[in-house]
């Protein structure tokens, strides 16, 4: 029971960190068209440039600049790299982001070596805020908590109860007419992947010292955080904060226990084959949750794209 | 200025022949090895240790034979055995007789079947398998064959060293195993329950495998690891996967030793840090505090010199090299490998980290003493990763494991 909330706790972690990430990218997506690859390298950048600030500047100027620094270099991007590309076409804007992908990852590669990086929670935040039996939930982890929360809370503030946000939010809709009515479309447009760019770094600050700095670290986040826009339903902010949630919680839920997959199949009415080694399906019966919980979220995905193709939140019909 | 000119246009043209000269008679070792990827940094710090150490131990002292230089081509096979096939094939291709290979036992599996099945059909062009790291025990039992050696102890090895020092641990008396889902990581656990249930009533109250290189976050691995009420955790875990099991289960509230494989270098002993001290420990052959030798000291500052973000982390790299030129200059030759490989086989050394080493004939595992060190900053004189921390040789079994059984059935051509 215990053990309950403890895993409550570090889902809502997990998937607050991957809101962080989808957030940006549901919307840079649903205004653009573009499945921007390079998300999650910017989400490297931003650990990246709060590790060399931190080791200056410490910590908490890291958390301050690096978000800045990485929204700046993504806002250009779109200026100089996707405007120009945009009139070739979607494929061409694909590429070019995949490439950019590759470019990062040599970059941070080039610059920092290919080592782990000894980024490390800042001591203001190293102890224990309190513990479940025997379970240390670390204070840094509350802290993310923290910060994730009111990120969301900004954002949608700023989407739905300000100027800027209803502009941004007919934009998505009908860019055509928002232009015609005298708004500056391409500047909006670089605002937002600006923006979703930051918040990429921002995740990026808060979970470098807790997930490991290395140059591997945007390849092993990169394909969840599709998903995760893709169950929430494209260009919703609601729907990436549930589809992050639900991907938080089921991963951790998932490795917590150990669910055989015999016990459910037994479970249902089959009876375990006397021989398993010759049995064809002895995969099957072998298999445990920890060992295919990562791949839930993409079975998930494959559900929601058969049965509700414009996902949880989204408004779009496919 | 003009004479200047053409002095310089000279020498260079004199340097570029000369250079090209020995180019052509080096002994060439293929490297093949991640480069790029999640585990990239384990292959190229490897990478650079055998550079290092051909440079170091034959180059700069004349070459073996006549004269000849030993050079390291590398290799990326992005951990992939698949790929690794295609890189074996084109290092062959070019007339490499020597492959090198540690980073993942499923790619070494590949390599040596592979090998072996090429030197039957291709004796023209036979090839041998250094292989520096990979520990499945299978590569020198089942599946041995008379083209590969290996360098570092198995995981049967390492597992019998390191349970013969947790059993004189009175504090434990509950272990976790925990380890990366391939050959490597269930032959770790399967050591692991297997031996502590020969030498104690030490209870095993987890065991589990996790997907390699692909987890995020360990937090609920690491829940599930302190809520067993272990004294102590086990495992095989290398690269990314280390650090971040590592950092979490001791993030998490878990107080006790750490039993590691593999928790040393690449980043990982700096991003440790203060955190890890005391807990983290490694077995593993080649202690460097204390260091054994004033060579062992000189070389290692020597690499120091060289690559000052670098560890000697796999100091056994040095004697995959020592013993090969060994070999070649007792057998006169480096192009017939039969002859190189039964140089190798039953070979004594003396390495100059410490201890004897012997190449076993019967399944050509070397056989070494083996150390489980501490990671600590105290009496620390080769730190890792710059961080002052480094591992510190707490106890050691001599000629680990000499009279284990194999199941080896070499077969040795014609």
């Amino acid at each position: 029971m215990d053990l309950i909330l403890v895993n409550l706790i570090d889902g809502l972690v997990t998937g607050l960190l991957l809101f962080m990430l989808s957030a940006g990218l549901t919307l840079i997506f649903s205004m653009m068209g573009v499945l921007n690859f390079a998300h999650a390298s910017f989400y490297m950048l931003g650990a990246y440039f709060a590790y060399q600030i931190s080791i200056a500047l410490g910590f908490w100027m890291g958390l301050l600049i690096a978000p800045l620094i990485v929204g700046v270099m993504g806002a250009g991007v779109e200026r100089y790299g996707l405007r120009r590309v945009h009139k070739y076409g979607h494929v061409p804007e694909l590429i070019f982001t995949f490439g950019l992908a590759l470019l990062i990852e040599e970059l941070v590669q080039f610059i920092w070596g290919k080592n782990q990086m000894p980024y490390q929670i800042p001591d203001a935040l190293n102890f224990t805020a309190f513990a479940i039996s025997g379970n240390s939930i670390p204070a840094f982890k509350i802290f993310m908590i923290f910060i994730s929360v009111s990120i969301f809370i900004g954002l949608l503030f700023v989407l739905t109860k300000t100027r800027v946000g209803m502009i941004i939010q007919a934009a998505l809709s009908y860019p055509r007419t928002v232009e015609a009515l005298g708004h500056n479309v391409p500047l909006i447009f670089m605002g937002v992947f600006g923006v979703g760019t930051a918040l990429a770094g921002v995740a990026g600050v808060i979970a470098g010292p807790v997930l490991g700095t290395f140059p591997g670290m945007a390849f092993v986040l990169g394909s969840i955080v599709f998903v995760t826009i893709v169950i929430g339903g494209l260009g919703s902010l609601w729907g990436a904060l549930v589809a992050s949630l639900l991907i938080g919680w089921i991963t951790t839920f998932a490795k917590s226990y150990n669910i055989a997959m015999s016990d459910i199949l037994n479970g249902i009415g089959l009876s375990t084959p006397e021989n398993l080694d010759d049995s064809v399906f002895r995969d099957l019966w072998t298999v445990t949750s920890p060992q295919i919980a990562d791949i839930l979220p993409y079975i998930l995905m494959v559900l929601i794209l058969i049965f509700r193709p414009y996902g949880l939140f989204g408004k779009r019909d496919a | 200025m003009k004479n200047i000119t053409r002095l310089g246009a000279v020498s260079a043209l004199s340097l570029i022949i000369g250079a090209s000269a020995a180019f052509a008679e080096n002994i060439k070792i293929a490297f093949i090895d991640p480069l790029s990827g999640p585990f990239a940094s384990t292959g190229t710090n490897g990478l650079h240790q055998f550079e290092f150490a051909v440079d170091h131990m034959i180059n700069e002292k004349g070459g073996i034979l006549d004269g000849q230089n030993m050079e390291i081509v590398a290799f990326d096979n992005k951990i992939s055995p698949k790929e690794s096939l295609i890189q074996l094939q084109v290092a062959i291709d070019q007339g490499i007789r020597y492959i090198a290979q540690g980073n993942s036992s499923g790619v070494a599996n590949a390599l040596t079947e592979a090998i072996d099945k090429h030197n039957r059909r291709n004796p023209d062009s036979r090839v041998l398998f250094l292989n520096y790291a990979a520990v499945d025990p299978a590569l020198t039992n089942e599946k041995c064959n008379f083209w590969h050696f290996r360098f570092d102890a198995n995981a049967d090895i390492k597992m019998d060293a390191l349970t013969d020092v947790m059993v004189q641990n009175p504090d434990i008396k509950k272990v976790y195993i925990i380890g990366q889902d391939y050959s490597f990581g269930k032959a770790v656990a399967a050591a692991a329950v297997d031996m502590l249930g020969k030498k104690s009533d030490i209870e095993v109250v987890g065991n589990e495998l996790h997907p390699i290189g692909k987890v995020k976050d360990f937090t609920p691995y690491a829940r599930k690891i302190v809520s067993s009420g272990a004294d102590a955790v086990i495992t095989g875990n290398w690269g990314a996967d280390m650090l971040g099991l590592g950092k979490s289960v001791i993030e998490n509230g878990f107080e006790g030793p750490i039993y590691t494989y593999y928790a040393a270098g690449s980043g990982i002993t700096a991003a440790f840090g203060e955190s890890g001290k005391d807990k983290i420990r490694l077995i593993a052959q080649g202690g460097i505090n204390p260091i054994a030798t004033e060579e062992a000291r000189e070389t290692y500052e020597a690499f120091e010199a060289k690559y000052p973000d670098g560890n000697i982390d796999q100091s056994r790299i040095f004697n995959v090299i020592g013993m090969l030129s060994k070999a070649i200059e007792e057998a006169g030759t480096a192009d017939d490998v039969v002859a190189v490989a039964s140089k190798l086989e039953g070979m004594e050394y003396d390495s100059m980290w410490g201890g004897k080493l012997f190449m076993r004939p019967q399944d050509h595992q070397l056989i070494q003493d083996m150390h489980v060190g501490v990671h600590t900053d105290e009496n620390i004189e080769f730190d890792y990763d710059k961080s002052g921390f480094g591992v510190l040789t707490e106890s050691t079994v001599e000629m680990a494991s000499m009279d284990s059984p194999t199941s080896c059935e070499m077969k040795r051509p014609e």
